[in-house]
Parts: structure tokens; C-alpha cells; sequence
């Protein structure tokens, strides 16, 4: 996280290097057991997108979205949340290093506290999910009739980097919630997670409230709906400005910066456990 | 300046507690309040009080992983909540329930592993590690697992970990806990050496007064959250109006021996306890005794410093101004 300035998070992200290096190295003295998580995670993703697929030989439409389309909306948001996962989805484990003293542990080393918590047990098989959207995303840019030019290609890029940051900033918040009480991952599943699933679909086949609160409240809908609606030259459905379309970067910065914000003033208000 | 500076240090903590269906009541719990203390280098100070008097409560405020409340707080002339990672490279911490290395890995990775995060020079790291394998005897323990390490072995290495990046001061929260007799030992020997020949001071807290007597020529009693006594081990006794006792057996059962300045505590056949209070000398007793009687043997039983703390402890609950007394000089 933006926690701190200049060499500190220099330092920080060496720290998080060696650290998930390591715990890869660990994982990998286990090998068959990392290849079965591995599978499995692959099998599971996959077969989410299956059930998309069955969906389909039965209608041609969703919420006015044809199948590469909704390819491209489950893709966007898939390899998002997998990177955003893979990097600091271990956060949510906060909870426990607190109740088991670890988290005192971390405080008494000489890199940040965040990169240590994200970097313990780092676990290379969510690559899995990372896979699977990738491959679904990268199909759906082949089948879902795309106008390429330039901007498209930029905004493709820019999608994947502000998804990337909008989950892990969601990620981060509810960690932080559990500075205050150390069961709150669950919440934070529901905004991370929870969120992933409602923008695999077109937001078509939600009410406007839904939408409205997706973009302005939990800002999910910049992960890929907005910037899907330019890429594949949607009119907004919703009849909400046309600017939301190129505003995913302001919502990741938002989103960021409180988490940045919830963190550090969590980390102050530690209290750590008896004795 | 000194190495550690406090002053009317306080930490309070809120908690909730439920108190009938919907309601909720905030209690304020003072864990440390109005303690000030300095450290110089090269001490070894021992740390004791009851459970949940706030030793570690201080440790972790000196650490710099909680915030104080209030009151200033100086370590190695650095404030340690505000510029905690800063701190962590001139001190090491064990905590003794617990380990900081990771549970997986064999401490041989372990130790590399805070070599790189320390940013400890590879030939800075060789020294050290040899000189702590061997004191510590972990030579035949390095490609074991810290998970498989029994408690004893697991705390010496947590000790090596602590030691790796040459802190200047080592903070060890109950370093000594659930250890055998030779562990234990062993374990002081090591810390002793430590602060001889590296110039570590050492900040312990303790169960274990067996720690203090042969490591701490200071001592520091907390309870309910503030000091109430600082000062030598010895001092302690006085503190504590404890007493000796001269056990004496004579050639024949006799009644009660009548000597100045010491009373019978108890006769059992030809043998007596007299007791006297501890700072007096023994001699003139001794004399006395041995003038006026037929003596078949005598020995001398040095006050016990449980007693004497417990003494302290139940003089704290009684009430703050009286145990504030005690400190030599009174709070700074």
C-alpha cells in the first residue's frame, strides 16, 4: 500500500519479495500438494465460467450483452481480483495474526507491517484464478467484435491496473476493519468477493439503486463495466454521464487512499493482545 | 542521555463490555499509568510484577507496538511509536510465549531470512551466527523446523533472531517461561556473556525471580500499573522489612534461647529459629547465642525474595502514595 514515502516502500516491496519467495520456496518443498491447490483452483474457476457458457445454449442475450461480451465483463473483473488476490488477499488474515501475537512480531521488524502481512503465506496457486480470466478475457477479445484503436487499447490497459487497485484497496479497508474487531473478514468478503461475482453480468439486469451504489458507494462498477462500455462502444444503459466511463482511475485512487488512511490509523489504534 | 527514558508514561484502554441485552458500558482500564524510569547502557534491569500489572504492556510501549496514551517515551533517543521501524534495528525482542521466526522453516532460513530484512552484512551475519550457534549450543538444531523444536530450543533461537543485527538493547517478556532447570541456566549464561562482551542492555520481564537474582543487579516492581520499587535486589529485602533466620541446634533441648535482638520463631526439640531483621548483622546474634549456650550447629537462611515482593504487592493494593515511598528519590 502507498503506506509510507520514498525508500520506506522501496524497502518494503524487497521485503515483500523475499518474504513471498520464500513462502513460495515452502509451498514448493510441499510439491504435490501445490499442484493439487493449483488444479483444483483452476478446475473451480473454470467451471464457474462453464455455467456462463451453459447459460448461453439456451439464450443469445443477457441484459442486452451477447456472450463475448459478458466473456469480456467476467474476464475484466476475474484477472483483476485474482492479481488483486494474489498480491494482498492474505490481508485478510490480519485477524488472526492479531489474536496469535505475530502481528506483534511484524511490528518489531524493520520493513512495514502491511508488506509482511500480505507476503506471509503467499500462495503462487491463486494463480489459478489469475489464469482463468486471463484466458476467458483474452478469448472474449477475439469473439466480442471490438473496433480497435489506440484508446481502446490504452483503456484495456488502464481497466486492468485500476480493477487491480479498486480490489486491492476493498481488500485492505475491510482488513483494516478488523484492527477494530478481529472477525470482520467475512465483510470484507462481501465487498471483494461479492463484488466480483455482481460485475460478472452486465449491470443491465440490476435496478438503477443497484448500479448507482456499485459506482458511487462500493465502486466496483469502474472495474470493468465502465470501462467496458467504452471498449465495446455501449451507450450507457442507465443514462449516467458519459465521463463514468474514462473515471475508474479516480474511483482506484479514492478507494486507495482510504485504505491507506484505515490502515495506518488501525495500526495506531493497535491495542495487540495480553501479555 | 540515557539509553531508555520514561516519563509519566500511561496507557489506558477502553473496554466494552456488555451489561444487559442492548446496553453497553465503556470501562477505562489503567494497564500503566505515572511510570518513569531511565536506563543506562550496559544495565540489565529485571522487570516484575504480578499478572496484568503491565509489563508487557510497558515492553510494547517501548517497542514502539503500542502507542502510549500519554507521558514521554526516549528509546536510544528515538520515539518509538513515531518512528517504530526506524527503532527496530537497534533493538531485539522475545517474546517469550511465542515466536517471531516462522513456524516452517528450519531456523538455518529463518536466520537468513532476518539477515536479508535486516540488511545485515554477509560476513557481520557469519560472526554472529557462529558465536550464538555455538554459545547456544543450536549447531544440530539449524535444518530443524522451528515447529519441531521443543521450548526450550525454540527460545534460543528466538534469542540468536533477537541478536542477529546487533540491537543495543534486548527486550526479553518472560525469556524463561516453562524452561527446565538447564535450559534455564544455560539461558542466563548466554545472556550474561551477551551484555558482558556486546555491551547489551537488557530489559527482562520475569516470573522467575531465580532470573533476577543471578542476572539484574536492578530491579523494577510494578504493580497496577505503576512502580513501587527501584532499586538493587538487595535494597529489596529492606524494602520488603523482611528477616533472617539463625537456625540453631543445641547439644541438649532447652527452653527458648533469650538473646538481644533476635526472638525464637519456633522450637522443635534441641533445634531453634531465632529470626532477626534482615539488615542487622548476624555476628553479634551469633556471639550471643554461642556465649550463653551449647551449640551443636548453626546456619543462617537469607530472607525469601518471593516473600518479600508479595509483601510489596500486597503494600501497592493498599494504596498509591504510601507504595510511591518506596521509590529512592520518588518519581522524577
Amino acid at each position: 500500500m502507498a503506506d509510507r514515502s520514498g525508500t520506506r516502500s522501496g524497502d518494503d516491496l524487497r521485503a515483500f519479495t523475499i518474504l513471498a519467495a520464500m513462502w513460495i520456496r515452502v509451498s514448493w518443498t510441499y510439491r504435490t500438494s501445490f499442484l493439487v491447490m493449483t488444479a483444483a483452483s483452476l478446475v473451480i474457476t473454470g467451471i464457474d465460467f462453464v455455467a456462463i457458457l451453459v447459460m448461453f445454449s439456451n439464450v443469445d442475450q443477457l441484459g442486452g450483452f451477447g456472450l463475448g461480451q459478458i466473456a469480456f465483463l467476467y474476464g475484466a473483473t476475474a484477472l483483476c481480483l485474482g492479481i488483486g488476490d494474489l498480491v494482498v488477499g492474505n490481508v485478510e488474515r490480519l485477524g488472526r495474526h492479531v489474536r496469535l501475537g505475530t502481528f506483534d512480531a511484524m511490528m518489531v521488524r524493520p520493513v512495514g507491517v502491511f508488506a509482511q502481512v500480505c507476503a506471509n503465506e503467499f500462495a503462487l496457486r491463486r494463480l489459478g484464478r489469475i489464469a482463468q480470466g486471463t484466458a476467458v478475457l483474452l478469448w472474449s477479445l477475439t469473439v466480442a467484435d471490438i473496433a480497435w484503436d489506440p484508446a481502446r487499447v490504452a483503456m484495456l490497459g488502464s481497466m486492468v491496473a485500476c480493477g487491480t487497485a479498486i480490489f486491492v484497496g476493498l481488500f485492505v479497508l475491510g482488513a483494516a476493519f478488523q484492527f477494530v474487531s478481529s472477525d470482520a473478514s467475512e465483510v470484507a468478503n462481501a465487498f471483494t468477493y461479492g463484488g466480483n461475482t455482481m460485475t460478472q453480468y452486465p449491470l443491465t439486469i440490476y435496478p438503477t439503486e443497484v448500479v448507482k451504489a456499485l459506482t458511487f458507494l462500493v465502486p466496483v462498477a469502474f472495474v470493468n463495466w465502465y470501462p467496458a462500455l467504452f471498449i465495446l462502444d455501449f451507450p450507457d444503459p442507465f443514462g449516467l454521464p458519459g465521463w463514468l466511463r474514462f473515471a475508474a482511475p479516480v474511483a482506484a485512487v479514492v478507494v486507495c487512499s482510504l485504505a491507506a488512511l484505515a490502515w495506518r490509523a488501525g495500526v495506531r489504534r493497535y491495542r495487540s493482545t495480553g501479555s | 542521555m540515557a539509553l531508555i527514558e520514561v516519563q509519566d508514561l500511561a496507557r489506558t484502554f477502553t473496554v466494552r463490555r456488555k451489561a444487559g441485552r442492548l446496553r453497553r458500558t465503556t470501562d477505562l482500564v489503567h494497564a500503566v499509568r505515572d511510570l518513569s524510569f531511565t536506563v543506562e547502557r550496559g544495565e540489565m534491569v529485571g522487570y516484575i510484577g504480578p499478572n496484568g500489572a503491565g509489563k508487557s504492556t510497558t515492553i510494547k510501549m517501548l517497542t514502539g507496538i503500542l502507542v502510549p496514551t500519554s507521558g514521554r517515551l526516549s528509546v536510544a533517543g528515538i520515539d518509538p511509536s513515531r518512528h517504530r521501524v526506524e527503532l527496530t534495528r537497534r533493538i531485539g525482542v522475545v517474546f517469550g510465549q511465542r515466536t517471531t521466526l516462522w513456524w516452517d522453516l528450519p531456523l538455518r532460513d529463518s536466520f537468513d531470512l532476518l539477515r536479508r530484512i535486516y540488511r545485515v552484512d554477509t560476513d557481520r551475519h557469519r560472526r554472529n551466527l557462529a558465536e550464538f550457534t555455538e554459545l547456544l549450543g543450536l549447531g544440530d538444531l539449524m535444518d530443524t523446523p522451528v515447529r519441531q523444536l521443543s521450548l526450550g530450543q525454540r527460545m534460543r533461537g528466538d534469542i540468536a533472531a533477537a541478536l542477529l543485527h546487533d540491537p543495543e538493547i534486548l527486550y526479553l517478556d518472560e525469556p524463561t517461561i516453562g524452561l527446565d532447570v538447564v535450559s534455564k541456566g544455560r539461558l542466563r549464561e548466554f545472556l550474561r556473556t551477551v551484555n558482558a562482551e556486546r555491551d547489551v542492555t537488557l530489559l527482562l520481564t520475569t516470573h522467575d525471580l531465580q532470573d533476577i537474582e543471578q542476572l539484574c543487579s536492578r530491579v523494577m516492581v510494578i504493580d497496577h500499573g505503576s512502580l513501587v520499587y527501584d532499586g538493587t535486589l538487595g535494597g529489596l529485602h529492606d524494602e520488603g522489612s523482611s528477616s533472617r533466620t539463625l537456625v540453631v541446634d543445641l547439644v541438649d533441648e532447652a527452653p527458648p534461647i533469650d538473646v538481644p535482638g533476635a526472638q525464637v520463631a519456633k522450637v522443635e526439640g534441641p533445634r531453634q529459629w531465632l529470626t532477626f531483621p534482615a539488615g542487622a548483622s548476624a555476628a553479634p546474634v551469633v556471639a550471643a547465642v554461642a556465649a550463653s549456650y551449647d551449640v551443636a550447629d548453626l546456619s543462617i537462611q537469607e530472607p525469601d525474595i518471593e516473600d518479600v515482593i508479595r509483601q510489596i504487592y500486597s503494600r501497592g493494593f493498599s494504596g498509591m502514595s504510601q507504595s510511591k515511598g518506596l521509590l529512592p528519590g520518588g518519581p522524577t
